[in-house]
Parts: C-alpha cells; sequence; structure tokens
C-alpha cells in the first residue's frame, strides 16, 4: 500500500460520500422521470375529456375538410338568444341562427326567414319563407317568433335585453309584470305571418329585428331543455347557416354546415372550429404565427412584424364610440358650463389617438355620433359636420378663471375621474391628467375601478368625469342620439336639456327621414356646445387574415367578424 | 390512526363552513351590484332579475338559503353565465386546473428535491453555482413574463424547424400541458430548490449522520435513508399549500395558454362579483385546500415517525 | 502502585519547583457572544457583504436617487414615447399645427401622381395625388418597408369613399424613419382594384415654440425660429408608453415594490413564525385550533379581500391603495410560514437537546427563543427570501389583471406589466423593471444565504 497523502486521506470519505449520494441522486431523477412520463400519459387520458381540439382540424386553413380555425375573445355566456347580450354570444349566434331578417356581406338589411316585409305605421307584417328549416328538420314558423318575444318579456326569465323589444305594443308593460304577455302586439297569423304591432309608428323598427334578441326559439325544444336552453351544444336546435357540434366551455366551439338552412348553397365552407377563447392579444398573434388561426387582431406593437413579413393587413371599425362623460348633477363642480368648456379647449382626441393610444384603427373622436352613420344620402357627418374647434390654451384659461368666479373659488379642488382598469382607459386617464395640470393646472384624481365597481360608482354619481363608451344596439342614429336623453337611465352624469329631450322626441316619432336626422344635427349641435362630453374615439381594428381564406367580413351590425360568406382559396 | 383521519375530516368541515360565511360577508360588503350591465337596466328588468336569484330577501335570509343549497351539493346558477350551474363550472374546469397543477407541482417537487439535494452535496461547486443562478432566476421574474417569453420562443422554434413541436396554445393533449405545466411550476420549484438545499445542508451537518458514517453504513444507505429521508420534510410541509397554490393561482398561464381551467373564471367571477361563482369557488377550493392539508398531515406522519398523530 | 520499583525509588528532592510560567500560549479564543459570532462570520463570507452592499445601493436608489434625477416620474414627455437609451435626441423648430385642408403645399405635381404636399415631419405627414377617372375611392398605406405588390402595402390607415377626394395627413405615431405611403385604388364594393401609387417619406423630428417651452429645452424660448435646431430632453434609460421618463419611474416604483416587497414579508414572516412555533410548541389541541384557524385563513380568496380591505380603508380616488395591499398581503399570506415553522418546531421538540433543556428547567419562552427558532432560522431564512419575490410578483399579478396599484403611481410590477405588451418593438421597458426585480431578489438571496450561516446554531460547529 502506498503513502497516502494526509489531506487527501481527510477528505476522502466526504468525497466519496457525496459520490455514492450523487449517483443515488442520478438514480432517482431517473425515476422521477419515467414516472414523470407515466403520470403524464394517465393526463393524457384524463384531458382528452376536456380537449379543445377533439374532432375537427385545429389548422388555421384545413384545405381537405373545407374547416377555417378561429377563435373567440372570451367564452360566450350564454347561447340561449333570449338573455344574451354580449359582443361575443352574438358573433356565435349569428352563424348558427337565423332571424327574420339578416345582414348581407356588405353589412346590408336583407331577407332572413322573413321573404319580405312591410311597415304600415304601427303594423309591420313578416311573411316567412316556408322552406326554412330547425336542424331538426321542422319547420321555423311565425310561432317560433311569438314564443320567443313573448317568453323573453315575461318577469321570471329576467331578460337583460327585453328593453329591446319594448317598441311592441305592451312589451314593456308586460315585462313590467302590469299586463299578460298575451297582449303584447305579437301575433303568428298563421304559420308563416307574423303581424306585429308597435306602441307608435316608429321608423328604425326592422333595423331592431335584426338584433340578436329578435331570434326564434323552437316551443317545444325549449320546454324540453328544462331551463338549459342555450347551455350546451346539445341543449339548443339551429336555424342559421351552421350547427354547433361541440361546445367544451372555455375551451372550443365547433360548427359545422347546417344541412337544413334553407339557403346553404351560399355557404361555401364546411366547418367552423373556434379553437380558442382568449382575449391575449400576444396569444392570438402567436398561434396566427404558427398556423392555428386564420385571423388576429394586430396591437400597435405588431405592426413592424407584421409588415417585415409582407402581411396583407385589414381595417375595419367595430362601431363604438367612446367618450369622456362630464357629472351634471347640481351638487358636482363639473355642472358648471365654463369648467366644462375650459377643459374641454385642452382636450385634444387627435393627439389622444395618435399619438398616444397610437392603436392602428382608431380614429379620433369628434362627435357622438361616429363616422360610419348615414345621413339622408351620404354619410351623416359631412351632412352635419362637427364644427372645427383646435385646442386653445389660453381661452380655455379664460374660461377657467370665470368658472372659478361663479364657483367662487379661489382655486379648484381636484377632479375625479373613473376609469375602468383596462390598459387603453389607463392610459387614456393618466394622459389626461397631464393634460389638464399642464394647461389648466387642475388635478385629475383617477379612480381606475374594475367592472361592477365602476357601474355602481357611475350610477351613484361618484365622478366628476367618466371614461364610457357606447357600442350601437341598431343600425339607426338614435341608438346613440337618446343616450342624453334625461330619462335615459345610462345618462350616467344626469344630464338634462328640454331642448335636448324635445329633439330625441321628435328623432322617435318622426317617420320623415330628414325631420329625423336635422333633430340627430341639433342634438350633435347642443352636445357640443354645451360640452355634454367630450368625444375621444372610435374603436377601430387592424387585422390580418390567412390569404388562404377570402371573404371574411367585419361590420358593425351582425356578427363581428362574419365567416358565413368566407371560402377557401387554396394557396400554392 | 382511523379516529384521528375522521376527527380531523369532521374539524375540516367546520373550517369549510368558517370560509364558506366569511366569504359570504365579504362579498356582500364589496361595493358594486351583481346584476349591473353596461346597459342600465330599468326597475322593472332589474326586479325580475332579483328575484331570479333571490336577491330581493334580507341578506340573512340568503345566507341560510345559500347555506342549505350549499349542504345539498347546490351552489346555485351563475350570474354572467346565466344558464349554467356553478356546479357544473366547477366539474368541467377544475379537472383542467387540477391537471395542470398536479403536473406542475410534480414538475416542482421532483425538480425541487433533485436540484436541492445537488447543490447541498455539491456546496460551494460549479454545480451549486449554477443551479442556485438559475433559481434565482426562475424566482426574479414574474410568472406572466415568463410565459410569454416561452410561447414567443415556441413560435420561433415552431417555425424555425418547420413541424409544430409543441402547441403553442389550447388544451386537449398532453403537448398542450407540457410548457404551461413548467411555467406553472418554476416558481415553486426554484422555492423547493432553495428550501431542499438548506434543509439537506442542515441534514448533513446533524449527529446522525455523523453515527451513521461512524458506524460504518454504506454511502448510499446514509443518503437515501438519512439525509434524503430526513432534508425532504420542509417540503412535503409546503407540498399541500403549493398544490392549492398552484392550482387557484394559475390564472396567468391559463389565460396566455387559453386553457379552459378554473382560475380564469374565479379571477372573473371576483372581478364581475358573480356571487354564487365566487361562493362555490372559494368553498370549493377551500374544502380542496383543507383536505390537501389533511392528507399532507396523514403523510408527513408516516414519513416521520417522530411526529405522533395525536 | 507501591509494588512499581521506580515509584518507590523517588525522593522528594526529585522533583523540582518550576520558575515562571509557561511559555505555550493559551488556546483559548476570546469570548465572543452570539451575534458577535454571527456577524464576524457574515462579514468574512464575501458573496453576504457584496449582497449587502446592493442592498445598501438599492435603498440609495430609492430614497437620495430622487433628490438627484430630479425629474417627475409622472411628467409625460409626448414628443419621445418609448424612446430607447441613447436615442437621438435632435428636433427642429416648427410652427404650431394646424390642420391641412388640402390646399396649402405643393398642389401638382409634373412627373408623379403621389406627392408629398409638404416636408414630413413627426407633427404630419401631407399626402396628396392626382385623382383617377373611375375610382370609387382610395385605402390609404403606410409601410417601413418598400411595398413589393399590391398585398404588402402595409398598415391601412383609412378608406376613402371620395373618388374626388385627393389629400391625406397621416398623424398616426409618426417617428424619425423612412415611410413608404400607398394610395390604392378600391371599387365599389371596397376591393383593392390592384392600381397604387406609392411615395418615401423620410419623416423628421419636430417640436413647436410652445411645447419647447413648456419642457424648458432652452433658456429663452422667445429667439427659437422655425427651423432651429434643439435638444430635446434627456432621459437616461429611455422612456415607457406615454414618454415617461424610465430612471425617474423606477425610482418612484422601487418605493412601492420594495415597500411591498420588504414590509409585508417582514411582518407575516415574523407572525407566521410566531404563530407556528406557539402552535407547535405548545400541542395537543391548541395546536389543532391554531392550524385550522390557518387553514381557514389561507383559503380566504385574496382577491376579493383586497378590495374589501380597499373598501375598509376607504381609499378614494387617486390614492395608490398600497396600504390595503400591504394589509391583505400580511393578514393573508402568513399561513404558510406557520404550517412550515411548526413542522420544523414538532422535529426540534424531540431533539435531545431540548429535552435536556428542558430537565434543566427552561421555561417555554426560553425553549422557543433560544432552541426552536434559532434552529429553524434556515428554513425561515430562505421563507423570507423567497417571499420578497413573491411580495413583488403579487403586486405585478394585480397590476396584470388591474386591479393593482392607481395610475399614475409607478412599481416595477406594474412596469414589466406594460413592458410586456411592447417586448418586440422596445424591450427597454421591460429589461429595466426586471433587472431591478432580479438584481433585488438576488441581493435579498445571497444575504439570506449569508445570514443563514452566520446565525445558523448547527452551523457554528461546522465551520
Amino acid at each position: 500500500m502506498k503513502q497516502e497523502d494526509p489531506t487527501a486521506y481527510t477528505k476522502a470519505p466526504g468525497d466519496r460520500l457525496t459520490h455514492a449520494a450523487g449517483k443515488q441522486l442520478a438514480i432517482y431523477a431517473l425515476a422521477a422521470v419515467a414516472l414523470l412520463v407515466a403520470v403524464m400519459f394517465v393526463l393524457n387520458a384524463l384531458a382528452g375529456l376536456t380537449s379543445s381540439a377533439a374532432g375537427m382540424s385545429s389548422m388555421a386553413v384545413d384545405v381537405e375538410n373545407n374547416t377555417i380555425t378561429s377563435y373567440l375573445r372570451e367564452e360566450p355566456p350564454q347561447m340561449d338568444s333570449m338573455r344574451a347580450s354580449d359582443a361575443v354570444s352574438a358573433i356565435v349566434m349569428y352563424h348558427v341562427m337565423e332571424g327574420l331578417l339578416r345582414f348581407d356581406a356588405d353589412g346590408e338589411l336583407v331577407g332572413g326567414v322573413a321573404e319580405r316585409w312591410e311597415q304600415d305605421g304601427t303594423n309591420v307584417t313578416f311573411w316567412l319563407r316556408d322552406n326554412a328549416r330547425w336542424s331538426n328538420g321542422e319547420p321555423v314558423t311565425a310561432h317560433d317568433f311569438e314564443f320567443a318575444w313573448k317568453h323573453l318579456l315575461s318577469p321570471s326569465v329576467g331578460s337583460q335585453y327585453a328593453f329591446i323589444l319594448y317598441p311592441i305594443l305592451n312589451a314593456e308593460k308586460a315585462n313590467n309584470g302590469e299586463v299578460s304577455t298575451d297582449e303584447v302586439g305579437v301575433e303568428a297569423i298563421d304559420d308563416f305571418t307574423l303581424q306585429v304591432t308597435l306602441e307608435t309608428p316608429i321608423a328604425y323598427f326592422d333595423q331592431m329585428v335584426g338584433y340578436v334578441t329578435y331570434l326564434p326559439v323552437n316551443e317545444e325544444f325549449y320546454h324540453q331543455t328544462a331551463g338549459r336552453y342555450g347551455a350546451d351544444a346539445d341543449q339548443m336546435i339551429y336555424n342559421g347557416p351552421f350547427m354547433m357540434t361541440s361546445w367544451v366551455h372555455g375551451a372550443s366551439m365547433q360548427l359545422v354546415k347546417n344541412p337544413y338552412y334553407w339557403d346553404a348553397d351560399r355557404i361555401k365552407l364546411d366547418g367552423i372550429n373556434f379553437a380558442h377563447m382568449t382575449s391575449d392579444s400576444n396569444t392570438l398573434l402567436n398561434l396566427f404565427k404558427d398556423g392555428q388561426i386564420a385571423i388576429a387582431d394586430l396591437t400597435a406593437e405588431m405592426l413592424d412584424e407584421a409588415m417585415l413579413r409582407n402581411w396583407s393587413l385589414n381595417q375595419f371599425m367595430e362601431g363604438t364610440v367612446f367618450y369622456t362623460e362630464f357629472n351634471h348633477r347640481p351638487e358636482r363642480l363639473t355642472s358648471n358650463y365654463n369648467l366644462r368648456k375650459a377643459l374641454s379647449l385642452v382636450h385634444d382626441s387627435s393627439e389622444l389617438v395618435n399619438r398616444v393610444i397610437k392603436l392602428p384603427g382608431y380614429l379620433p373622436g369628434e362627435s357622438l355620433f361616429p363616422n360610419w352613420i348615414q345621413g339622408v344620402e351620404g354619410p351623416f357627418r359631412e351632412e352635419y359636420p362637427v364644427p372645427n374647434s383646435p385646442p386653445d390654451v389660453e381661452l380655455a384659461r379664460e374660461h377657467l378663471a370665470l368658472a372659478l368666479e361663479e364657483l367662487g373659488l379661489e382655486e379648484l379642488p381636484p377632479l375625479v375621474f373613473l376609469s375602468s382598469e383596462t390598459p387603453v382607459a389607463r392610459i387614456q386617464a393618466e394622459y389626461y391628467q397631464e393634460v389638464f395640470r399642464r394647461d389648466l393646472g387642475i388635478e385629475l384624481l383617477i379612480d381606475a375601478q374594475i367592472f361592477r365597481q365602476r357601474l355602481q360608482k357611475m350610477t351613484d354619481g361618484e365622478f366628476d368625469l367618466v371614461g364610457a363608451g357606447w357600442g350601437p344596439d341598431y343600425n339607426d342614429p338614435l341608438t346613440f342620439a337618446d343616450l342624453f336623453a334625461s330619462w335615459n337611465l345610462n345618462n350616467r352624469g344626469r344630464y338634462s336639456n328640454p331642448a335636448l329631450d324635445a329633439q330625441v322626441r321628435i328623432a322617435q316619432t318622426s317617420l320623415d327621414r330628414k325631420e329625423r336626422l336635422d333633430a340627430f344635427g341639433e342634438i350633435q349641435r347642443i352636445l357640443l356646445e354645451d360640452v355634454v362630453i367630450m368625444p375621444d374615439y372610435e374603436r377601430g381594428y387592424v387585422y390580418v387574415t390567412d390569404p388562404q381564406v377570402r371573404g371574411i367580413v367585419r361590420h358593425v351590425f351582425g356578427s363581428e367578424t362574419d365567416f358565413t360568406h368566407a371560402w377557401i382559396e387554396p394557396g400554392e | 390512526m382511523w379516529w384521528y383521519t375522521c376527527k380531523r375530516l369532521l374539524q375540516g368541515l367546520v373550517t369549510v363552513w368558517f370560509i364558506a360565511t366569511a366569504t359570504f360577508i365579504g362579498m356582500h360588503n364589496v361595493p358594486g351590484d351583481p346584476l349591473s350591465g353596461e346597459r342600465a337596466t330599468n326597475a322593472a328588468i332589474r326586479a325580475n332579475l332579483e328575484a331570479r336569484y333571490g336577491l330581493d330577501r334580507p341578506v340573512t335570509e340568503q345566507y341560510f338559503i345559500y347555506m342549505g343549497n350549499m349542504l345539498r351539493g347546490d351552489f346555485g346558477i351563475s350570474y354572467t353565465q346565466q344558464n349554467r350551474e356553478v356546479n357544473d363550472i366547477i366539474r368541467e374546469h377544475f379537472p383542467v386546473s387540477a391537471t395542470l397543477g398536479i403536473l406542475a407541482v410534480m414538475f416542482a417537487a421532483l425538480g425541487g428535491i433533485l436540484w436541492g439535494a445537488l447543490t447541498a452535496l455539491y456546496r460551494n461547486r460549479l454545480p451549486d453555482y449554477i443551479i442556485m443562478f438559475l433559481v434565482i432566476l426562475g424566482i426574479s421574474v414574474p410568472s406572466f413574463v415568463f410565459a410569454a417569453l416561452g410561447q414567443l420562443g415556441l413560435v420561433n422554434l415552431n417555425s424555425l424547424t418547420g413541424v409544430s413541436i409543441l402547441p403553442v396554445a389550447g388544451w386537449g393533449t398532453v403537448s398542450h400541458m407540457l410548457l404551461p405545466a413548467m411555467v406553472l411550476g418554476l416558481g415553486t420549484m426554484a422555492y423547493m430548490t432553495r428550501l431542499m438545499r438548506s434543509s439537506m445542508l442542515e441534514v448533513m451537518s446533524s449527529d446522525y449522520i455523523r453515527t451513521a458514517r461512524a458506524k460504518g453504513l454504506s454511502p448510499t444507505r446514509i443518503f437515501t435513508r438519512h439525509q434524503l429521508r430526513n432534508a425532504v420534510l420542509p417540503v412535503i410541509t409546503v407540498l399541500g399549500p403549493a398544490i392549492a397554490a398552484i392550482t387557484t393561482g394559475g390564472f396567468v398561464v391559463e389565460l396566455v395558454f387559453a386553457i379552459p381551467g378554473l382560475g380564469r373564471y374565479f379571477v372573473q367571477a371576483v372581478q364581475q362579483l358573480d356571487y354564487t361563482v365566487i361562493m362555490g369557488t372559494t368553498v370549493f377550493y377551500g374544502a380542496f385546500l383543507v383536505f390537501m392539508v389533511i392528507l399532507v398531515d396523514l403523510v408527513y406522519g408516516w414519513i416521520d415517525p417522530r411526529v405522533r398523530l395525536q | 502502585m507501591e509494588n512499581n520499583p521506580i515509584i518507590r525509588r523517588l525522593r522528594p528532592a526529585d522533583f523540582e519547583t518550576l520558575t515562571g510560567r509557561s511559555s505555550a500560549p493559551a488556546l483559548v479564543r476570546p469570548s465572543r457572544s452570539y451575534w458577535q459570532d454571527a456577524w464576524g462570520r457574515l462579514k468574512a463570507n464575501k458573496r453576504a457583504i457584496v449582497s449587502l452592499f446592493i442592498i445598501i445601493g438599492l435603498l440609495v436608489f430609492t430614497f437620495i436617487g430622487p433628490l438627484v434625477w430630479r425629474v417627475n416620474p409622472s411628467l409625460q414627455d409626448i414628443d419621445q414615447i418609448s424612446i430607447a437609451p441613447g436615442a437621438d435626441r435632435r428636433a427642429v423648430i416648427v410652427e404650431p399645427f394646424v390642420a391641412w385642408d388640402g390646399i396649402s403645399g405643393i398642389t401638382s405635381s409634373e412627373d408623379a401622381d403621389l406627392w408629398l404636399a409638404e416636408a414630413p415631419t413627426t407633427q404630419s405627414v401631407r399626402l396628396k395625388w392626382r385623382t383617377v377617372p373611375g375610382a370609387e375611392g382610395y385605402r390609404i398605406y403606410r409601410n417601413i418597408y418598400e411595398p413589393q405588390d399590391e398585398f404588402s402595402l402595409g398598415l391601412p390607415l383609412i378608406t376613402i369613399n371620395n373618388a374626388n377626394l385627393n389629400y391625406y395627413e397621416d398623424r398616426l405615431d409618426l417617428s424619425p424613419q423612412t415611410y413608404y405611403y400607398s394610395v390604392a385604388e378600391i371599387n365599389d364594393l371596397g376591393q383593392l382594384t390592384g392600381d397604387y401609387e406609392t411615395v418615401s417619406a423620410d419623416v423628421q423630428r419636430v417640436i413647436t415654440v410652445h411645447e419647447a417651452s413648456q419642457r424648458n429645452l432652452v433658456d429663452d424660448p422667445s429667439t427659437l425660429r422655425p427651423g432651429d435646431d434643439v435638444l430635446l430632453s434627456w432621459h437616461p434609460l429611455g422612456t415607457d408608453y406615454l414618454g415617461r421618463d424610465m430612471l425617474a419611474r423606477l425610482m418612484a416604483g422601487a418605493r412601492v415594490s420594495l415597500f411591498i416587497g420588504l414590509l409585508a414579508p417582514l411582518f407575516f414572516v415574523a407572525f407566521g413564525v410566531l404563530y407556528g412555533a406557539t402552535s407547535g410548541f405548545v400541542g395537543g389541541r391548541v395546536d389543532a385550533m391554531m392550524m385550522r384557524f390557518a387553514d381557514f385563513v389561507v383559503a380566504l380568496p385574496f382577491l376579493l379581500f383586497m378590495i374589501l380591505f380597499q373598501v375598509v380603508f376607504g381609499i378614494g380616488p387617486g390614492e395608490s391603495g398600497i396600504l390595503p395591499m400591504l394589509v391583505a398581503l400580511i393578514i393573508l399570506s402568513w399561513p404558510a410560514t406557520a404550517r412550515l415553522v411548526r413542522g420544523q418546531i414538532l422535529q426540534i421538540r424531540e431533539e435531545a437537546y431540548v429535552s435536556a433543556a428542558r430537565l434543566l428547567g427552561a421555561s417555554s419562552q426560553y425553549l422557543i427563543l433560544r432552541h426552536m427558532i434559532p434552529n429553524t432560522l434556515g428554513v425561515i431564512l430562505v421563507t423570507l427570501t423567497f417571499a420578497v419575490p413573491a411580495a413583488i410578483f403579487t403586486e405585478a399579478f394585480l397590476s396584470f389583471i388591474g386591479m393593482g396599484v392607481a395610475p399614475p403611481t409607478a412599481s416595477w410590477g406594474s412596469m414589466c406589466n406594460e413592458g410586456l405588451k411592447t417586448m418586440l418593438t422596445h424591450p427597454h421597458e421591460l429589461i429595466f423593471p426586471a433587472v431591478m426585480i432580479s438584481i433585488t431578489v438576488l441581493a435579498f438571496n445571497l444575504l439570506g444565504d449569508g445570514l443563514r450561516d452566520a446565525l445558523d446554531a448547527k452551523m457554528r460547529s461546522t465551520e
């Protein structure tokens, strides 16, 4: 035996121990990996039960099966047309259901289940086509509409969008429980004739009929579902271009072409797979890049990459107008006209949109009435232009001085800006904070609140300014125009002006197009002159589509993204 | 043992009842109206909705009705998904979160024990430094950054290789779970590595190891029977809460990877003030957590004979 | 012994008294207290000392930094949005912006169908084109690369459904670089006919006299004339999505993040340790009750109670809401530590030295403070060092879901969250806050390690 180095001797047992332990550890690691793999196989079987990809191809475009894959921003809360009140449900609903009227590829209202319709004063008659079928083969009849409309008006249903049926005779009373729903002015004269009686003659009823709430429901089937109508794919029947074959909640929805649809020849796609439900724009872009979805909205940060990749980009105005609403309650400082005027004179929506929000597709807000609204002949905003009022800090300070004098204040206390918690709303609030401080020395306190808390504060009037937005319910300027009528509950700032109310009444009741549009023009003038609101922006999107998919249309009304006109053009 | 288990389960039920009560009280004191919508509802529609959800009764009465229903296993109907029962929501989405959570915790625990033991064995040597650097990285970057970076990396990898190695988002197969589970487990893995390292170091310097060494036990036996088994105890202690935390805290990962887990429903429910979903998920998670803790305690007693189950 | 011949033969004369003292040194260390000892070992640990200096540096950055770098963290420099560090700062003075009527500028061009009516600036780019007979309208595109065909025209800016309109003014997010503008013809269905014209525009950064004086860029704004060069304000670490100075925001954000990240763990770990130690030490029925209470607390929904605390604290608009967040964190986060410590105590309770101390009549308090807690210190310190990033991330997570600190208050977490959105185009907005968090976490981890080694009672015997 060789003479051992004494230091090596003292180190040896520890090292040996480490070595042995290390080896043992490696064995354990291998066992752990084996265990993980085994567990993953078990999980694989389990996960199949909640899969988002089962059944249909999850590639963006499947040329062979003639299907495409897309996404939904969130899980549709429900597919019960009588209760639905959100945009995502509406997108799916417009694909699987068809109302009396539908929107064509240009966004124009055309006959759906109804072959033709006629309005005579308070009487509206719809003649239904006799070849419209439910997905169980039964014909779609006038009774299906009568049932749906009357049922959703009954108080026990608690439909949030029941108000959109209020133009119908006795609809509001029935919803209040004052009269029975039998007295509502809807009657199926025979299987294919639906007679509607209105409270007062209005010019825009057909536009309202295009809305989701007016969709038909098959009474017999509805009662079979025992309160779960529209909760799952097999809990409803369809009369639209597509029908839903699977709905994995929170994960996916799969639609296939409906063979019973009366105009099935028109539909070129055999299926749509809404394979993802997420609103995370980065995820959606990644899915698009990976060839998993056929369409994706882009944010400003993604544009450079999109241009680098030579993507063909499209833009569309989503329809919603965003504005800053003042609190007009008399106890609030913002009820003072000069203060509002001062704030509006430093408010620059062009700078907000072009340099701060920077989202492509957005337009600077100039009026409550968005750009796309039609006037008598051309666009409304060309016929009733908004006076050009560039920001003017000097004039704003004069108005502020006047306001302080009227209010009897030395210095203006901080104003409260109620804002939602979305990124755009936050940026906007922070920008205003800086602008008002810089130009007028007014301190703005931002009150960023999550959804229900913000609504509560809006209802209670706990704000001076609030960031608000309004998306149209039907294609008539009135959907915006009556917002600031003194009786409108959505008028959260409690603005009250008899002159404006009078114009709203005219717009509501008149049947003359010119007279109505003049009223809207007058409403626009009052809103701007009295500084009821400060228009911020109109929301739009820039999006990219898979080059093989053609004919995807996006409109303000009907389905926000409409695949019913789309087809696949196999590329190279 | 049986008696102890029964007793613990009984206590667990009482704890769950406390959780339910506290959440109920807390929830009803948060300002906001669960029935409000972006469109203002008129008095009649509101009254109809209130009647539908029983909100027209006094709060105490609502409490007793709710507790009664809960005992019968009925959590009511969601406020946002108006024809879906909370039971359905939990039944359909909890397995997703649990699957993801279990996988993530397995990653975290196995990785943590392995790396932790390794760093302790090779203390102040290269493997120790490398692993500890990664651990620091693992804990100093928020999970939403990891999720986004991981996904981005995957997309680039897929487009670089031309084949879809792993799906970018979605749910359905193990390949969908791998990346999210790793991202989800990363923080916990780092934590467990540190915990394991620290407790391993303590064990290595303790008397019984010296005794074991002195009496000539084989190094392998010392390592498995004495060091690892004792050092792993603190890791197991945090395992229960970690499973619960990971399963309930997967919101970010679920959102980024578009996974239909219960975490998304819970966060949305709080933001939307969806009373029934808040109650349902909280009570469910509370029960889950309490029973996980009981399970861990039982396992603990089994591993460490010094801890007697009274 | 008597039988030993040598001893028997010894006489007193054989012994000699030693004179003086032994020259061998006494093998006794100076007596040091536990804390002196710990400090000594901490000082010897280089990494711990470095981390200590980093932490001091962080505190200086947080509290002294704003006194040195006196830039308002919420001041928005609209001209320099999302500027990377070290970007070009030159700008040219121009007249104030007036919306274009489409008449002024170069009204016609001999050789082109599309031209720039005026020199392109970051204020606006003014396009003018020759109308095409037969076209139903035009769609204006902008690209940062030269378009190859009608499908790669770039970003659609606007669709003009008026065949007679022949001008457009672009103001969307212009930065000093080259753009390729295309005007494409559309038919009555709004589809491209395939005809388009492209013009390139080298955009120059400009600023008005008013803006220059607002930002104090020059001493005497009245001397500025259009065409003059000025240097925009300097942002050493660049700016964020609203043109706010990153350095100032990092300093301001440090206050929030360190406040949450240090105070919350300190309090809840301290409470958790006491709670867990008591529970584990006392044992029995009390232990069971205390642990059930911990289970109860840990199951409470954090988000809901944070909102609740905000209400209870009466957090009004404009207040950052850090305090309720801190309270919610402390009240709801301690049970994990408590469980961990209790587990350790249960182990230690059975150790021989504890029994010995007990036999010697040590009081419970002495046992807990002197034996139990020091022996669990390793685990506690690990928990503590991990609780720091966890608390910072809780705040970040709240920002992620829109429930974080109220704007415009900055925090590293919320900056990370904002930076994530612009990760690809402006990575500095994500990297800087992320690096700050990493440095903090690293420093506390190394210090935690050092402290553990220094304080751990068991470590004393091994080194």
